[in-house]
């Protein structure tokens, strides 16, 4: 096979970006421990490890830069090393998403929790099983599986949505909660964003392997962009 | 590369091309759109440059050459009994692998064919017209009598494309045209290639498949089949071929896996 190397440095990137992957994994549900536990200490070394997801970041787009300079790759070898590009900055996005949620930690300090913390952890591991699944049908281009793991993404909005009703009703009825519930409403967000970048990946495979470009989620909503 | 394609000035109609028995090409059904650059790749063997001059009637002189099929210029079929091939070759000009010019000076190098074909202008006004269309003009003018070898690889190139551009034709082929040349000799000749678009339709054959993604409008692949017959793959926009082929065999050649 004359292509031996760039196969073989393709292969090497989607091993980092599976690590990447498992990074922002573990920093999901950490996070969310964090914030069960009342663990400040913990959320605070979670907030310092990003910065080793923020390099790991930077190494795969670096190594996928100087194999676009150095092995000239077109078609689907270009698609591949342009979505890796996508992805890795996702993934950074979804590490950014665990820190935010380790600052709510520190900020609730040891105010009461007003809501089920049980839908919040059931939320970190619906998306997290959605991460682990894109990532696989990812670095495998399984078409198929990119293709069904964004219906899973509803489950996750039906818990944001869970979540949002019981913040107003706790509102409501004990206005003196606010920032608590207001802070929490911000971790059911940033779980529920974590599980649409997934669909993003989907998005990326399909891209991968078909060369098309194709929306796999009409529900994303531009304005929730942050 | 615009999805706009133009009209058809060549509409080749189930080619094949023999030497003596041997089938060199099979079946090819190919347009060739007016202004666009259509780059021809493909392996060693796989009959693009048997193609290309079968598109002016060189193959005329090789010995036991012989074609099936239509090639329509203009719809006018350029192998029918009553067309001259020297007039083919006038309409449709050919620019070689390695630059051959006449041991002559740069100036008789376009005056000569222009003689040849009858014509009775202002010749200073056509060479410098030329020289200038081959983006030569500047690096020459000042020495039209030197001899044209003396010029470098590149420059004898240009010469070469001035001396097709002088007779006035219609589509230039070029065979591998930059082979022979080093990378800024040959990024000239692209950007020549783009500004000669505008006015001429160009065919070029490669295998140097950057060049083919950097400078053509449409790419045509052509292989061999298992009878060692050239056959044509897949053509299409270049945008198209280099970024998402339909066919696994021109996948695996532009992406180096096979040929």
């Amino acid at each position: 096979m004359p292509r031996d190397t760039l196969d073989r440095q393709i292969n090497n990137i989607k091993d980092e970006v599976l690590i990447l992957g498992n990074m922002i994994e573990q920093a999901t549900l950490l996070s969310v421990d964090t914030l069960k536990n009342r663990d400040i200490r913990a959320a605070h070394e979670l907030i310092e490890d990003d910065q080793l997801i923020n390099d790991k970041r930077f190494a795969i787009e670096n190594a996928v830069l100087i194999l676009i300079a150095t092995q000239q790759p077109i078609a689907h070898d270009l698609r591949i090393l342009t979505a890796i590009l996508e992805v890795s900055t996702e993934l950074e996005r979804m590490g950014d998403y665990a820190k935010g949620i380790c600052k709510i930690t520190i900020k609730m300090g040891e105010s009461d929790i007003p809501i089920p913390i049980r839908d919040l952890v059931k939320m970190a591991e619906l998306a997290v099983t959605m991460l682990h699944k894109g990532l696989s049908a990812f670095v495998n281009e399984n078409l198929h599986l990119a293709q069904s793991i964004p219906l899973e993404d509803d489950n996750v909005d039906a818990l944001y949505h869970k979540v949002y009703r019981h913040v107003v009703e706790v509102i409501t009825a004990n206005p003196a909660t606010f920032d608590e519930a207001h802070l929490l409403l911000w971790v059911a967000h940033n779980l529920e964003r974590l599980a649409d970048r997934v669909t993003n990946i989907c998005e990326r495979t399909v891209f991968i392997a078909t060369g098309e470009m194709m929306e796999m989620d009409s529900t994303d909503d531009e304005d929730q962009e942050d | 590369m615009t999805e706009n394609k133009n009209q058809p000035i060549i509409t080749v109609k189930d080619l094949s091309i023999f030497y003596k028995t041997f089938r060199a090409v099979k079946n090819v059904d190919l347009e060739i759109f007016e202004n666009k650059i259509t780059a021809i790749i493909g392996p060693s063997g796989c009959g693009k440059s048997t193609v290309l001059r079968s598109f002016n009637r060189m193959n005329d002189f090789i010995p036991g050459a012989s074609i099936q099929g239509n090639i329509l210029f203009h719809d006018k079929n350029i192998y029918d009994e009553d067309v001259d091939p020297v007039q083919v070759r006038r309409m449709i000009g050919m620019v070689f692998q390695k630059p051959n010019p006449f041991p002559k000076s740069i100036y008789e190098n376009i005056a000569w064919g222009a003689k040849m074909n009858g014509f009775s202008g202002n010749m200073d006004d056509l060479v410098e017209k030329t020289l200038q269309d081959a983006a030569l003009w500047d690096e020459v003018k000042d020495e039209l009598n030197k001899n044209a070898l003396s010029l470098s690889g590149g420059q004898q190139q240009r010469l070469c494309i001035a001396r097709a551009l002088a007779v006035k034709p219609e589509i230039i082929l070029m065979d591998e045209p930059c082979s022979a040349l080093d990378p800024i000799a040959t990024l000239k000749i692209e950007d020549l290639m783009r500004e000669l678009s505008h006015n001429y339709s160009i065919i070029i054959v490669t295998h140097n498949m950057q060049q083919a993604a950097r400078a053509s409008d449409m790419t045509a692949f052509f292989t061999m089949d298992e009878d060692r017959a050239g056959v044509m793959v897949e053509y299409g926009l270049t945008t198209q071929i280099f970024t998402n082929p339909k066919n696994k065999q021109t996948e695996d050649y532009i992406t180096g896996r096979f040929g």
